[in-house]
């Protein structure tokens, strides 16, 4: 049966090759797709992902992460008493104006923390340190954004919102979904980019003790701390993924895309398969006339898909890992990782099995008296 | 000697459009164990539809059908791929051999379906193989034998199930004399040396020589006033093809 199978699939070397270009052009259409989607939904709550904090207290009513509304800053000193807090430290996210050294302007995402203490910090830095954002004016951006911002080296000095900034180092890989690159600096500098008061700060984040109950103490900051809104980072990032993949829209786009890629993959792969199954249709007829099941026959056209789907899958991640690796420096954050390998293998042999049943419903209706027309 | 087939007022009507066609018409038939019999008539008599419905193929309107001792005119349709399997061989007249796979492979197929796998199966069809002549040609693929030997690949195939009954739906057809010689002699011997019982639908005169009986069906009927044709036996020494075809005829 097996044999039969392979035979049938790699027998006619044009055939064989039609069907692979289909398999593999729907598994690479799909990874990327599904790539830049969850690229995408990823970009969106990065901040929060590696703000280290178990908790954010943000003024009440915070539908997404860049939509924080100053409030207070002494409530700081009201949350570091709470019981199993273990740190707190204020955070600022903010959009403000970068002017280049030839004059043209770029709107960035300001973002300030406690270099101290690294809550909310940058990650995957690559030139530079976290303390030498602790020197007068130090930022740190992300070298993807280079050329946006008109930066070439540490050392150089720009202005933010008027106040003057000197890149102290660049970190890899930290884009930001609105095209806005962040700029990561001290809470203090933060302040006068944003701008924003002395006595402000748009969130807290907090850091639980070792053990302690994240939920109780949610609820003992909720209790002792007036008008804010307590979210675990968890909770918070799923609204801000939420509101920039749904409510905006440009998260269904990419999702609708996604969903158009497995389509058009699958009606590519059940017609090339479909055509396979006829090039041997008499041979099923005969099959069946000797005697084969309908079971048979069906599990040597599943066989043949599987083996199709395994070549055109390997084919396809070799093909999507060098498409994903060129578009990294162009900036689409395309994301893969070893759930989704495993995710889009399934899919396509799910994708694979699904256009052999089209071939096994014409197969089931295959009269075996056709093998005494000639 | 034993009836293998016992075919008794089978009909068959197919609808075509709005209209029906009767395809046969009452036909009683019996082939027995041992025998080669000849199914002859013109084109549309009803010959294929009868070895189909005979090899279980495609169900009757109306009638019985005995298979090896068994009532298979009731079976539901996917009851009907075991008799198949168990009973009956098939040689068909395009050989019907899998191109992808070699002469030995087209083989180890059938004895798949038996359940027979690995180097019992490979033994097995290089036996089959031999017997038909054709055990140097085990790893041949269809495309580089000969009309005759793709033929005699096709009978070792159809024995690899050892079936107790042999279908053949013109199987010279397609060959010249010498091929098509070679084949019905083995048909013979399959009949006469091993017992099966062996139908042979055909309109190629020059095998009626093989026949323990020829029977004539036309307009979907066995022909009564022919029921055991007896070819004249100068012909058949004669090898007068035209002149059996004509007087058939």
């Amino acid at each position: 049966m097996i044999s039969l199978a392979q035979r049938n699939l790699l027998h006619d070397k044009v055939r064989l090759t039609v069907t692979l270009t289909g398999i593999v052009f729907a598994v690479v259409l799909i990874v990327i797709e599904l790539g830049l989607y969850v690229g995408f939904t990823q970009t969106t709550s990065c901040l929060i992902d590696h703000s280290g904090a178990d908790l954010w207290v943000t003024s009440k009513h915070v539908p997404y992460l860049e939509l924080g509304t100053p409030f207070n800053a002494r409530k700081l000193y009201q949350v570091k008493v709470v019981p199993g807090v273990a740190d707190a430290e204020k955070f600022i996210n903010s959009w403000t104006r970068w002017n280049r050294l030839d004059g043209a302007q770029e709107t960035v995402q300001v973002v300030g923390f406690n270099p101290d203490a690294g809550l909310g910090g940058p990650w995957n830095v690559v030139e530079g340190s976290i303390r030498d954002l602790k020197t007068p004016d130090g930022v740190m951006v992300d070298k993807v954004y280079k050329k946006k911002l008109g930066v070439s080296r540490v050392g150089e000095v720009f202005e933010i919102n008027g106040h003057r900034a000197r890149v102290v180092g660049f970190t890899r890989g930290i884009r930001a979904f609105t095209t806005d690159p962040y700029v990561f600096t001290s809470f203090r500098h933060a302040q006068d980019y944003a701008p924003l008061r002395d006595d402000q700060t748009t969130y807290i984040l907090v850091k639980t003790e070792p053990g302690a109950n994240v939920n109780e103490v949610r609820r003992n900051i909720l209790a002792r701390v007036k008008d804010v809104d307590v979210l675990t980072s968890a909770e918070f990032s799923r609204t801000t993924q939420r509101y920039w993949t749904l409510t905006t829209g440009a998260g269904i786009a990419i999702l609708l895309a996604a969903v158009l890629g497995l389509i058009v993959g699958f009606v590519v792969v059940a017609q090339t398969i479909y055509a396979t199954t006829m090039d041997h249709l008499k041979e099923f007829g005969t099959l069946k006339a000797m005697g084969a099941p309908n079971s048979y026959v069906y599990k040597v056209i599943l066989i043949q898909a599987t083996v199709g789907a395994v070549i055109g899958y390997t084919l396809g991640m070799i093909i999507s890992g060098f498409v994903i690796r060129f578009a990294q420096p162009a900036g689409a954050p395309i994301l893969m990782n070893g759930w989704m390998a495993i995710s889009i293998f399934l899919l396509t042999l799910f994708m694979c099995a699904g256009a052999a049943l089209v071939s096994i419903n014409r197969v089931t209706k295959l009269d075996p008296a056709m093998v005494f027309k000639g | 000697m034993k009836a293998a087939i016992i075919v008794r007022d089978v009909t068959k009507t197919y609808a075509e459009g709005g209209a029906s066609v009767r395809a046969l018409r009452g036909v009683d038939l019996e082939v027995h164990s041992g025998e080669i019999v000849m199914l002859v008539g013109p084109s549309g008599s009803g010959k294929t539809t009868l070895l189909s419905i005979m090899g279980c193929i495609l169900q009757a309107s109306s009638g019985s059908i005995r298979i090896a001792g068994q009532e298979v005119g009731h079976l539901r349709e996917n009851e009907l791929p075991r008799v198949r399997l168990n009973h009956i061989g098939f040689v068909f007249q395009g050989f019907n051999l899998f191109p992808t796979l070699t002469a030995g492979e087209n083989i180890e197929l059938m004895l798949d379906l038996k359940g027979i796998r690995g180097p019992q199966a490979r033994k097995r069809a290089y036996e089959l193989l031999e017997r038909v002549g054709l055990a140097d040609k085990f790893d041949v693929v269809p495309a580089n034998l000969s009309g005759g030997q793709k033929q005699r690949v096709a009978i070792a195939r159809a024995l690899a199930g050892d079936p107790k009954i042999i279908l053949a739906d013109e199987p010279t057809a397609a060959l010249d004399s010498h091929a098509g010689r070679t084949i019905m002699e083995m048909m013979r011997d399959l009949a006469h040396e091993r017992g099966r019982a062996v139908l042979i639908v055909t309109h190629d005169p020059r095998v009626l020589e093989f026949a323990d009986r020829t029977i004539r069906i036309e307009d979907g009927m066995i022909d009564e006033s022919a029921p055991e044709l007896a070819v004249p036996v100068e012909l058949l020494v004669q090898n007068k093809a035209q002149g059996v075809h004509n007087w058939l005829q």
